[in-house]
């Protein structure tokens, strides 16, 4: 039972001995310019087929769409109004005071409040349009791996989550399992471009149809001391890749910078070792509510619901066994 | 700058996470706005009364660099007595020939310190024989000499900076807001956020790319940033300039080592037929030998490249073979050129990586005229729109072509990209970085370098024997580079001729390390004097990679730029006049008087032993009469030009006119347009007409061309990769909302643009990133067109294409074509299709009553009747 789930406890402990050695990105959309390099380079390292039937999507400038078995980067666009910002500013503004996320030593979380409380802040802009590069979390609790019953899913040495693509067997157990819909299965029907180029010369060879496909965190990257490749292709570094543990001190001391220019619906995502997947690999600096860019704002493993269930399964057949015993002994007099 | 140009931007990240304010002046909202400090939108085309209110409230605040501004810019020269300035002739300046179009430029000369007569172009006995701007290489124009007129109290009423304060004295904060359409507000950040960041402590940078060159006037825009500039001592300084950002990769190194009708390498002049009939009258005519600056040494340079060229066949006998180089006869542009084929004068094309039938203003006119050409050969990596017009183009859809009617026959030669061949790539900071081959290119495909050198081969092979004397310049070129397995050139041969060689002497064979080591005797051989250096020592220079980390912020040691390996140019600025340091915050270029020399971060931009006090003979002629304060070591009197007395062929100061096609009237002339601007009348170049005239109101809107990060250019390396093609699939429109609602537009779904020219479907974003602005009282909607789609069937992705909608009007400076704003109508829905597609387009025509004249009339006031007042507003 306890086999199925992974619990904080232990992955710090499994951690501990290699804590140093598991990666991290820390997506900085604060300096994310929207240029798509990152999708680009992703598929062309990974030989991931194009996607979509090439027609304008309608969400702005984006028309990937979602993260999915061909795409393992997405760049969300959000046009949002003057509104909008103070909306962001204020909740970015309440979490400080929450204290979460955690904005570095107390002399910087000191000066932010101090930002809070007089500091002007920058003029609310009339509009404003977001940037921010998706990927998978590869989760501190990874629902894929754990409901994943081949095995095709591992915990690297990087300490991150990848496919074996020769022994998924396409089940799409996993797909169900990511709480933020990232693996998916790659199916034979869904990947075609437009009909009449089926055939064309711009056709593609397609690898790995029918498994599992997510990102892999550039796997045959890492072994070689390689950065991922949406990391080293970012122009303003706004994807930045290295040990999780600087990733995050760099992502807190980054939002403690912004909150101190009155930036303060700046806060982070996947930071936090506490949440509902034990914190990610992926950590990003957002500028409004994780919704807003498509992110579940409370994801959960679904598996860490099980030793509850099956405590509560056990009291249930514990106390159908007691019913039908009484039942029984009633039934016995009878 | 992130949406064209994301790769650069990472220094403008950095820049801004280290204090920098980034401000964006854009008609659009871009992914350069949604990182930028405030995001500043101006009308189309308006940006001169932006950019003159900056100068006027610079100049009104006494907010200019007073000590800089006095020392390296010609604001004390006094100019000719007979110079009037547009606020005199309402919109005009003096000297306008209202026959032809052009300007007589002999009434804004210096007045010459020896007497009352002005300072004129070497050579030129009458205005007659003054050079057209493209007979200019970039050195610019030259003066018959340096010894000019001054008044240092800057008080003079005819001086250089009086001038130019009564010239902008009209452009307001509140003629911005009518004009632009910028607030107050925004115009008081901009010019306080400039004006703060500039002075001995602190430099300001302007960064710009085609939105401010493709118009009617687009050098103008460009000398009105500099004028700012000069004012506030941000040239030839660290962190200031302004810079220029390229379309392409190595298109710097296209005007380098030119594509261009008008220039030799390193900015020589192309020469004129009938006018440079020898090689002295040539040479007269780039630089005069009293005038002050390297240009006087274009003896050296241009006999260097003949000796490049010819090698032996170059004597002292024959001139350097001077007569082997071809002539002009005229303007060959682009644009000239295509009417040239439209008439049946050009037999043969060839296309290198370009594809007007997309990427070209006036698109059908391109295509019409590609289909009167016997052969066309185009070179590119895919079946690029340019290469099949002839069989599924827009005019066979139409039906105003059928593809057995055409006769030209089309080439289609595939080529390399740029990971599949050596060579260099030139930035736009003059950076040349040396690439090397990754693969080798697939089946038939050919670098540019392998092409030509055996194209070369094969029309030598034809002519060998030859007997006749005008085979003699293909015949007697040296062309003997050693080639690989594959044919192909070795790249670093042809560096090393750049570079330039001893021919004779005891070094003889030895690559040349300055172009000073230049001589005009026939001794030293070298093919872009500005590149010399590149190849000194025998080592690719261009191929280093030290990184910047192991090295000081100037990185000297990473790649190679021109000249000389100077990162600033003009840095001898970045010193105040007594040589020393303007600030320790800018450091840059110093004079070290122990030394006695110039030293500092970089390669001085000067002399290196000229102390800053040095004062040459008034009759010294070239680099020898520069005094020690001339930082501007290329123009003929050393100064910064506020004012250009010559080079410039439609004013020398800039003046706000509007664009040709603009619904709305001129707020601060009579004078509508560009009176200079080179017009193209003709049935298939018809224009609207533009505001108060009848008809103006059938095309009432603005449109303006633009890029996408997804595209490049006109697709040719986008739209056929399935990677980039599927991140922006289909050609669409941006508007704002209340446009959007007013004309009926639902969002993503389609509209139909027409203008004089074409007519195009596009899908609709409708966006508070496009704003509708309030100009001069009214209300005026803009909309944003990316060009990156064309009509085709080999493309991943196709779609209408926004250049069909340009009309052609060139900027008579540099010949570039206005695409920036040109007026159009806007309807709800697709196109129609075939024959009813020319029907709507004809239907407009005539409804605003278009004829070949319309739009094409330079003048619109009285012409040699000063008026006391403008005309003011409409």
């Amino acid at each position: 039972m306890e086999s199925l789930t992974e619990d904080t406890q232990r992955s710090a402990e499994a951690y501990a001995e290699r804590a140093g050695s598991r990666k991290a990105f820390f997506t900085d959309t604060s300096i994310c310019i929207g240029c798509k390099a990152c999708e680009v380079a992703c598929k062309e390292w990974n030989r991931n087929p194009q996607d979509g039937d090439l027609e304008v999507l309608g969400s702005s400038y984006d028309n990937t769409g979602a993260l999915g078995a061909n795409t393992w980067r997405h760049v969300a666009f959000v046009e949002q109004d003057q509104d909008r910002i103070e909306k962001a500013r204020e909740s970015g503004r309440k979490l400080v005071s929450l204290g979460m996320p955690r904005v570095g030593p107390p002399a910087q979380a000191g000066a932010a409040a101090g930002a809070q409380d007089g500091t002007a802040p920058p003029d609310t802009a009339e509009f404003r349009w977001l940037m921010s590069s998706d990927v998978c979390k590869h989760c501190t609790h990874a629902g894929c791996l754990d409901v994943c019953p081949t095995g095709a899913l591992f915990r690297t040495e990087y300490g991150t989550v990848k496919v074996q693509e020769d022994i998924c067997n396409g089940c799409g157990t996993c797909v169900g399992g990511c709480p933020f819909g990232v693996i998916e299965r790659r199916d034979e029907g869904i990947i075609r471009a437009k009909t009449e180029r089926a055939q064309s010369k711009y056709a593609q060879e397609i690898p790995n149809e029918g498994t599992a496909n997510k990102c892999t965190f550039c796997y045959d990257r890492l072994v070689d001391g390689q950065t991922p490749a949406c990391a080293q292709t970012c122009p303003t570094t706004s994807i930045k890749f290295g040990d999780r543990e600087d990733m995050v001190e760099s992502a807190r001391q980054r939002v403690a910078e912004l909150h101190q220019q009155g930036m303060t619906e700046a806060r982070l995502y996947g930071a936090n070792p506490n949440d509902g997947v034990g914190g990610t690999g992926s950590i990003f600096l957002l500028l409004d509510e994780p919704e807003v860019y498509g992110l579940p704002p409370d994801p959960r493993v679904p598996t860490k619901d099980l030793p509850r269930m099956y405590q509560r399964a056990v009291l249930a057949a514990g106390g159908m066994l007691a019913a039908v015993g009484v039942s029984f002994v009633l039934g016995g007099r009878r | 700058m992130a949406e064209c140009h994301p790769v650069g931007f990472q220094w403008v990240t950095e820049a801004k996470q280290r204090g920098a304010r980034i401000i964006h002046v854009d008609p659009r909202f871009t992914r350069t706005s949604a990182v930028a400090d405030r995001h500043i939108a101006l009308r189309a085309g308006s940006d001169i009364v932006l950019l003159g209110a900056l100068i006027n409230y610079v100049l009104t605040h006494d907010l200019w660099f007073e000590e800089y501004v006095r020392a390296y810019t010609n604001a004390a020269t006094i100019i000719s007595e007979e110079y009037q300035d547009p606020e005199d002739l309402n919109g005009l300046f003096s000297g306008y020939n209202p026959e032809d179009g052009t300007y007589d430029k002999s009434t804004w000369s210096y007045q010459s310190a020896t007497g009352r007569e002005t300072v004129g172009e070497p050579g030129a006995e009458t205005e007659d024989d003054a050079a057209e701007p493209h007979e200019f290489g970039a050195g610019g124009p030259p003066l018959s000499h340096a010894n000019v007129r001054r008044d240092e109290t800057l008080q003079d009423p005819r001086c250089v900076f009086q001038v130019l304060k009564r010239h902008f004295a009209r452009y307001t904060p509140e003629m911005v807001e009518q004009t632009c359409g910028i607030s107050v507000d925004d115009f008081t950040y901009l010019a306080n956020s400039i004006t703060e960041n500039s002075g001995r402590e602190r430099t300001t940078a302007f960064t710009y790319a085609v939105g401010w060159t493709q118009h009617a006037q687009g050098a103008q825009f460009i000398r009105t940033a500099a004028i700012l500039q000069l004012l506030l001592g941000n040239m030839g300084r660290p962190g200031g300039g302004i810079i220029a950002l390229r379309g392409h990769a190595t298109i710097q190194g296209c005007t380098d080592i030119p594509t261009l009708f008008n220039l030799l390498p390193g900015y020589l002049p192309m020469p004129e037929a009938g006018q440079h009939n020898t090689l002295q009258t040539y040479l007269d005519s780039i630089g005069s030998k009293k005038q002050k600056g390297f240009w006087a040494n274009a003896d050296a340079y241009t006999i260097s490249l003949l000796k490049a060229w010819w090698g032996d066949a170059a004597t002292q006998e024959n001139d350097f073979a001077y007569d082997y180089l071809p002539r002009l006869t005229g303007a060959h542009g682009t644009y000239q050129t295509l009417e040239r084929m439209l008439r049946d004068e050009l037999d043969g094309y060839f296309l290198i990586g370009q594809n007007p039938a997309v990427g070209s203003a006036n698109g059908r006119m391109q295509r019409l005229g590609m289909s009167h050409l016997k052969w066309l050969v185009v070179r590119d990596f895919s079946l690029i729109e340019s290469a099949t017009w002839w069989k599924d183009g827009p005019e066979i859809h139409t039906g105003e072509l059928r593809t057995e009617d055409i006769e030209t026959e089309v080439f289609f030669l595939p080529a390399a990209n740029h990971t599949e061949k050596a060579g260099s790539f030139t930035q736009t900071q003059r950076l040349v970085q040396w690439r090397h081959q990754a693969v080798t290119p697939p089946d038939d495909a050919q670098s540019e370098l392998h092409f030509f050198h055996e194209l070369g081969k094969r029309l030598r092979q034809r002519l060998a024997g030859s007997q006749d004397s005008r085979d003699r310049p293909l015949l007697d070129l040296t062309w003997d580079y050693p080639t690989d397995a594959h044919g192909e050139p070795d790249p670093e041969a042809v560096l090393a001729e750049i570079n330039g060689f001893h021919v004779s002497g005891p070094d003889q064979g030895e690559p040349l390390s300055t172009f000073n080591e230049m001589r005009a005797d026939g001794s030293t051989a070298g093919g872009c004097w500005i590149y010399t250096g590149i190849y000194a020592d025998r080592v690719n220079q261009s191929a280093r990679r030290k990184p910047g980390q192991e090295q000081d912020e100037t990185a000297a040691e990473w790649a190679w730029a021109w000249p000389a390996n100077r990162r600033l140019l003009y840095n001898r600025a970045s010193a105040d006049p007594q040589g020393r340091p303007w600030s320790e915050r800018k450091k840059y270029v110093w004079w070290d008087d122990e030394q006695q020399r110039w030293t500092g971060k970089d390669v001085p931009d000067f002399p290196v032993d000229r102390a800053p006090d040095a004062r040459p003979e008034p009759d010294a002629g070239g680099p020898a009469a520069l005094a020690g304060d001339d930082p501007f070591i290329m123009q003929a009197d050393g100064k910064g030009w506020l004012f250009a007395p010559h080079g410039l062929v439609d004013g020398p100061l800039p003046t706000h006119y509007e664009p040709p096609e603009s619904p709305i009237g001129n707020p601060l002339y009579g004078q509508q347009s560009n009176p200079a601007r080179i017009v193209l009348p003709g049935k298939d170049n018809l224009l609207a007409p533009s505001a108060l005239q009848p008809g103006s109101e059938i095309y009432p809107h603005i449109f303006t061309t633009y890029r996408l990060t997804e595209h490049h250019t006109a697709g040719g390396m986008s739209r056929f990769l399935p990677y980039l093609a599927e991140l922006q699939p289909e050609m669409f429109c941006e508007v704002s909302p209340e446009f959007a609602a007013e004309i009926g537009l639902e969002a993503y779904g389609w509209a139909t643009i027409i203008s004089p020219r074409s007519a195009i479907e596009a899908r609709v974003f409708i966006t508070e990133r496009v704003t509708s602005l309030t100009i001069a009282g009214r209300r005026v909607h803009q909309v944003g067109l990316p060009y990156h789609w064309g009509v085709g069937n080999e493309a991943v992705v196709e779609g209408d294409a926004a250049n069909d909608l340009l009309g052609l009007t060139l900027d008579p400076n540099v010949h570039i074509q206005g695409s920036k704003a040109a007026q159009c109508a806007v309807r709800p829905g697709r196109r129609p299709r075939g024959p009813e597609l020319t029907k709507l387009v004809e239907d407009l025509r005539q409804q605003a009553g278009l004829t070949v004249e319309t739009g094409n009339e330079r003048l619109t006031v009285p012409w040699g009747e000063p008026q006391d007042q403008p005309r003011g507003e409409q």
